[in-house]
């Protein structure tokens, strides 16, 4: 089963501005660029044409792991608002 | 609360400690804000898992009557995954130790029931920031206003920003984390009870070793519910750099496991879901208490990951903490000094008793992960090959051989090596 139909079990209520910041600097410059295969929503993905990451915020499962795991430790990473974000069912 | 939104303790995070927290403090009449993003308490918070029985009744003694539980757990299964083989060793017994729980239901059980015992349930609000005074912390900043209080509590889970953002904690290593991935798969009540042959309230807990999670530092879990299977792994977020994996893609290697597979057929994905694990255990425990402060739970790393065992850290930290408080609150002390008993209590307990017995296990799991969780898993699956194998080629030489691939697989240097971790490992739990 691929990723998104994964993410689609999932009640989500996005909002409009991202709690994820990468720091476009950083991304240009990293190698590993970890949060791309590490996340587990795949929330982010390296676009070549643009250099620079695409960041599907409204993917997010909160995690917290993208933070973690950068490569730079440069990812400006906050919850979403009280309202927002993803709400778990089951957990 | 006063006018000016000062109240005698916040706790921020309704999860297991920050509840258990605040019932406590509410039980004996003070006066307590819990704070919660999620829209309901439980509605952000993943686990396995299983709930302990004799802790949880601690802080809610009618809960296996009360409470939203699926399945009491009367099995575990230890399943040594190989490519395609396995080997399991079963533990059955007719008891409560453990239930299966939904966090989403249980948590939120939980705050209501706190809510009963007096405690203000503030939902869907993020903590953005504590406020200090000087070297006090009397207060915190939400999204909407400011709320003040003698004591703030920490509960806020394993990324605790707030505990980092007052210089309790330093920030998180990749290699004291877990990122656990999981999906809730519906079957219904009968198919569950006659795969994993329990009757309509029992459960099986089984926990995964190797396969997809071969050499690298990963545990797979399975949990029965109701209606439904829940099966997942955590991974040290080291490995999943180093090695580039996708922890969705592990999970679904595993689910296809021939011995996985069959449990989990048929059935329909109900929730997929990700979550961090602290593991750094006890050489990674935050600074505890401050001026106005303490951290509990997750927040302050209280995992036993061998054990599986959170949730009941998380509670009887909660529950220490919120003792402390009672004290603190009665003398008008809210000091370091004083709020640091909540430390001696913690230390005093098996929280930390535990933590420490295991202080050397994942250092020395690090420095040995290809060993321990990769080839000697497989041998001995290679050994039970062996074992069972009816092939005309007399007994001995299969056990000869068997021994001498031990020493011709690897480097005797290994070996030793091996053996010496082992022995550490063994002198440092015991002794
Ligand atoms: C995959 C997995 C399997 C596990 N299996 C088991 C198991 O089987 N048995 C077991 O006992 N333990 C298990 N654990 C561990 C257990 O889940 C945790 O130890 C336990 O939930 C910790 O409780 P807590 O209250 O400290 O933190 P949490 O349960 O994480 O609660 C923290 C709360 O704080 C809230 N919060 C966070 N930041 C803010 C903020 N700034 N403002 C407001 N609110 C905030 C969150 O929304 C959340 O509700 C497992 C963990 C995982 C991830
Ligand atoms: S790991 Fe950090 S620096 Fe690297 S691409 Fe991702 S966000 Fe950017
Ligand atoms: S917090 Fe977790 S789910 Fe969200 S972007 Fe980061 S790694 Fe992905």
């Amino acid at each position: 089963m691929n990723i998104d139909k994964k993410l689609f079990t999932l009640k989500y209520s996005p909002d409009i501005q991202s709690h994820l910041k990468p720091n476009k600097k950083d991304c240009k410059n990293c190698k590993t660029k970890a949060c791309t295969f590490i996340c587990p929503a795949q929330v982010y993905e390296w676009s070549e044409e643009k250099q620079e990451l695409i960041v599907r915020y409204e993917n997010c499962l909160e995690c917290g792991a993208c933070r973690i795991a950068c490569e730079h430790k440069s990812l400006d990473w906050k919850y979403p608002k009280g309202t927002k974000g993803v709400t778990f069912k089951q957990g | 609360m006063t006018d000016n939104n000062k109240t005698d303790v916040i706790v921020v995070g309704a999860g297991p400690a920050g509840i258990a927290c605040a019932i406590t403090l509410a039980r004996a009449g003070k006066e307590v804000v819990l704070i919660e993003r999620g829209s309901f308490a439980g509605s952000k918070n993943v686990f396995g898992g299983a709930i302990y029985t004799q802790p949880t009744k601690e802080i809610f003694p009618d809960f296996e009557t009360e409470a939203p539980v699926e399945r009491c757990n009367i099995e575990h299964k230890f399943m040594i995954l190989g490519k395609k083989d396995s080997t399991t060793i079963t533990y059955r017994k007719e008891d409560n130790v453990s239930y299966s729980v939904i966090r989403a239901k249980f948590d939120r059980w939980m705050a209501e029931e706190a809510k009963k015992a007096g405690v203000i349930l503030v939902e869907e609000t993020v903590v953005k920031e504590l406020i200090k005074n000087g070297t006090t912390v009397v207060g915190v900043r939400t999204e909407l206003e400011d709320y003040f209080a003698n004591i703030v509590i920490l509960a806020d889970g394993v990324n605790s920003l707030l505990a980092r953002s007052i210089g309790l904690r330093k920030d998180i290593e990749t290699r004291d984390v877990a990122l656990s991935v999981k999906e809730v798969i519906k079957l219904d009540k009968d198919t569950i009870n006659n795969r994993f042959n329990v009757g309509n309230s029992q459960g099986v807990i089984g926990e995964i070793f190797g396969g997809a999670m071969s050499g690298i530092l990963g545990l797979g879990f399975m949990y029965t519910n109701v209606d439904s299977v829940t099966i997942g792994l955590g991974v040290t977020l080291d490995d999943l750099v180093e090695n580039n994996y996708r922890p969705f893609e592990i999970l679904e290697q595993l689910k296809q496991h021939p011995s996985i597979a069959p449990l989990i057929e048929g059935g329909t994905l109900k929730e997929y879901s990700a979550h961090l694990i602290p593991e750094g255990g006890y050489r990674k425990v935050p600074q505890l208490c401050d001026n106005g402060v303490m951290v509990i739970g997750d927040a302050a790393m209280l995992v036993n990951n061998l054990h599986w065992e959170g949730t009941n850290l998380a509670m009887i930290s909660g529950k220490l903490a919120g003792e402390t408080a009672i004290q603190a609150l009665d003398k008008e002390n809210y000091s370091k000094k004083t709020l640091c008993e909540y430390e001696k209590a913690l230390k005093k307990s098996f929280i930390m008793k535990d933590l420490k017995t295991y202080k050397d296990l994942m250092n020395i799991a690090h420095a040995r992960k290809k060993a321990f969780m990769g080839y000697y898993l497989n041998k001995i699956n290679s050994f039970f090959e062996m074992f069972t194998s009816v092939n005309s080629i007399p007994k001995k030489e299969g056990y000869h051989k068997f021994i001498k691939s031990i020493f011709t697989d690897r480097k005797f240097t290994e070996l030793l090596k091996d053996i010496w971790a082992l022995l550490r490992l063994i002198w440092s739990i015991l002794l």
